[in-house]
């Protein structure tokens, strides 16, 4: 690291300010005004991954933002270059996924111009970033990638972007390091307060049914899961989750219920239906996980624990919200707990969990196994034993997300890596790179479609060139299975473009991208092609499951329905 | 239901594109907006009149609070506080009429800040039901153009708008 004081250019001064955060790689895709920068990196030893598309590169800083925990860095060139971050940089927002977005941008006097590979990525962006800089003096780049870094992960964390102008990365300026990140408006409040903190436990002193209901924003929340288990374990109370609540209360623990929503689990959406008292943590109440509003926890009184005060009462009315991050909020409750004096096991409260844990066994997560053909659910199935339930998990969108969901049981936090809420195609095969870079310990398995993986294709290139050794599972039933689906079960089967009979064989394909290609055509073959997979680790590999066609994922609960209306098979 | 909101911004780069951007991505609604420096030079005041009801206000002051260079939000609706507009409005007048149109200028307090032989700017200022009242009155006599500020609105008493609940002084930032 270089001292305070040296003089130092633009672009040295972005990669000093890159290694003050702890951020010691970045996905990068050069181009014309980032030139100089480039020239830069050459003398530098911050680690670079050159993705084969920006939008990769983007898709990859969140997989590692999401796998690690750590801010994401991504960059690209102005003009095209930025703006195939966006889909990237929507998906983080959508998220709150922890990214630094840095974007080249054309000179400082030719901007407003309509200059060469020009656009105003602020602008562009500007709906989907928690904050974005334009930086147009080199004085301020080391202040403003402090306060990048600061805003991208404290608080609700989310995406922020810095455009830099090419003279910008080439003039030089005293390095000041910086300095104390000192913002007015910006002092998210993550404490919790008492008082609300007794007022949640007085509720649930008097409940007879009560739920716990968690979403990402717990998964976000480092350290959280611990806390969460000693409370919901010595209170006594059932736990469900949403999609992106996956792995923030370990699956294989007595109080877990599965996560409910539009494909989630029947003793899910039923105990929250059923719960005369909820206690919500890091979740945004969004139309997948509630079904129609007015039938959602219509029974219950409703406690929310978010360190977004604007997600309180949003969707949902609130009776007591409780402002803070996830974990600081759990461990008051802790410490509170015992000043409550509740029977935890009374007959009410007995019955309750018996109950709940009753509709879990009689319907639980299921589908009708074949020996001719290979059924995807049994697909992630395999997956999950081969793995040890230990893998991290990154999907795609669609049909294969909602398989990968219900059948592998997530055990940790932050094992799961999807794109939630952008529901962003493509996202998978990048994310589980980027997941991969971050955790070189686990296994990483990217479960995807034949429609999605096509969508970026080309970062099969960058694991090879970097030795990411990410296994691809495609679900390929050569449609686009959860269009499809809708078709079928709302367009009485008009399958209008959603039959991808044109595809590449994607175990050639593999090949001359330098993975290992495999294929499985029947269940029986599904479990040698895992092993086989597994024995691989310097090499990403690719398997392609021709699987049923026509399967669809249920429960659904059908779109405008209350979520005690699924439809089970 | 109309609601003004007080908004203390920093003045940086973007701040107005990121407010009037969060009303428009959202689908609130602005029916006015003004913007100008404060006693401080480094500090703004965005005042907003909006609409909706009280779900949709406490979501518009939540979601204005998280943008990182708003420092402070105040729903000035429900506390006492003054609000003014200014008009600047061209109308035809003759030798004829022009007696009349000074009249009523003089009743309304507003000035006549340019005339020719065949027009009249008059400069008005006041609450937005005294500028209707005023347009109406001289709507016969022909407007050639009209143009008007936004609202613009402060807290009475000694306290800073967007302390309206804190101890008196300016705002605490």
């Amino acid at each position: 690291m270089k001292a305070s004081g040296e003089m130092l250019s633009g672009g040295e001064i972005l990669i000093e300010c890159m290694k003050k955060a702890g951020a010691d790689l970045m996905f990068s895709y050069p181009g014309g005004s980032l030139t100089g920068f480039y020239d830069t990196l050459f003398d530098s030893d911050l680690r670079h991954i050159l993705p084969r598309h920006e939008q990769g590169g983007a898709h990859a800083a969140d997989g590692y933002a999401r796998a690690t925990g750590k801010v994401g860095v991504c960059m690209a060139t102005s003009g095209p270059g930025a703006t195939n971050l966006v889909t990237g940089i929507g998906t983080a927002y959508m998220d709150s996924v922890p990214m630094v977005i840095v974007t080249g941008q054309v000179v400082t006097n030719l901007i407003g111009g309509d200059a060469f590979q020009e656009a105003d990525i602020v602008g562009i962006t500007r709906p989907i970033v928690k904050h974005s800089y334009l930086v147009t003096d080199v004085k301020d780049l080391a202040r403003t990638m402090t306060e990048a870094f600061h805003i991208a992960k404290t608080g609700r964390p989310g995406p922020v972007l810095v455009d830099i102008p090419k003279d910008v990365f080439a003039a030089r300026t005293k390095y000041d390091g910086g300095g104390e990140v000192s913002l007015l408006g910006y002092q998210p409040n993550v404490e919790g307060h008492p008082m609300q903190v007794k007022k949640l436990l007085k509720a649930l002193e008097g409940a007879k049914r009560p739920v716990i209901y968690i979403g990402g924003g717990l998964v976000a929340s480092d350290g959280a899961t611990e806390e969460l288990i000693k409370f919901a374990e010595s209170a006594n109370v059932p736990v469900v989750s949403s999609f992106m609540g996956q792995g923030g209360y370990p699956a294989d623990r007595p109080n877990w219920v599965g996560w409910l929503g539009m494909h989630g689990n029947y003793a899910s959406n039923m105990a929250v239906m059923e719960a005369d008292f909820i206690v919500a943590i890091g979740t945004r109440f969004t139309d997948r996980s509630t079904g129609r509003l007015d039938r959602f926890a219509a029974k219950a009184k409703l406690a929310h624990i978010d360190i977004d005060p604007a997600s309180i009462s949003k969707n949902v009315r609130i009776d007591i919200p409780v402002v803070g991050d996830a974990k600081n909020v759990l461990a008051m409750i802790n410490k509170y707990m015992p000043d409550f004096k509740w029977d935890k096991n009374s007959a009410d409260r007995e019955g309750w969990f018996k109950q709940v844990m009753a509709w879990n066994k009689d319907k639980p997560f299921s589908y009708v196994y074949s020996d001719k053909v290979i059924k995807p659910q049994y697909v992630v199935e395999s997956i999950y034993d081969v793995t040890g339930g230990e893998a991290v998990i990154a999907t795609d969108v669609g049909q294969n997300q909602m398989w990968a969901a219900q059948f592998y049981k997530y055990k940790y936090p932050r094992q799961l890596i999807s794109s939630g809420g952008m529901g962003t195609m493509g996202y998978g095969l990048p994310a589980a790179m980027g997941a991969k870079i971050g955790r070189p310990d686990k296994e990483v398995f990217c479960i995807t479609g034949d429609g999605g993986v096509l969508m970026n294709i080309q970062e099969l290139c960058t694991c090879v060139q970097y030795r990411v050794g990410v296994k691809v599972a495609i679900l390929n039933n050569r449609f686009l299975g959860m269009v499809r689906q809708w078709q079928q079960l709302m367009f009485n089967k008009r399958y209008t473009d959603t039959c991808l009979e044109c595809q590449p064989d994607f175990v050639k394909l593999a090949e001359s991208f330098g993975c290992v290609g495999l294929r499985a055509s029947k269940p029986s073959e599904v479990k040698d092609v895992l092993t086989e997979s597994m024995k691989i680790t310097d090499r990403p590999v690719v398997m392609d499951f021709v699987c049923a066609r026509e399967e669809n994922v249920y429960p659904m609960v059908p779109p405008g329905a209350g979520n005690d209306e699924m439809i089970i098979r | 239901m109309r609601h003004i909101i007080s908004i203390l911004v920093e003045d940086k780069f973007g701040v107005l594109a990121r407010v009037a951007g969060l009303f428009s991505g959202r689908g609130y609604n602005i029916e006015s907006l003004t913007v100008n420096v404060t006693e401080r030079p480094e500090v703004s005041m965005m005042t907003i009149v909006t609409r909706g009801d009280e779900h949709v206000i406490e979501q518009i002051i939540k979601q204005l609070r998280k943008l990182v260079n708003v420092l402070k939000v105040r729903d000035l609706t429900s506390f006492n506080h003054i609000e003014r507009e200014l008009v600047l409005i061209k109308v035809f007048v003759s030798q004829k009429n022009r007696g009349d149109l000074y009249n009523i200028v003089g009743t309304f307090r507003a000035k006549v800040v340019d005339l020719t032989p065949e027009s009249m700017v008059i400069e008005i200022t006041g609450s937005q039901d005294k500028l209707e009242a005023f347009v109406e009155l001289v709507r016969p006599y022909g407007i050639i153009e009209l143009v008007r500020t936004g609202r613009l609105a402060i807290g009475r008493g000694a306290r800073a708008t967007s302390d309206m609940d804190k101890p008196k002084g300016p705002a605490n930032l």
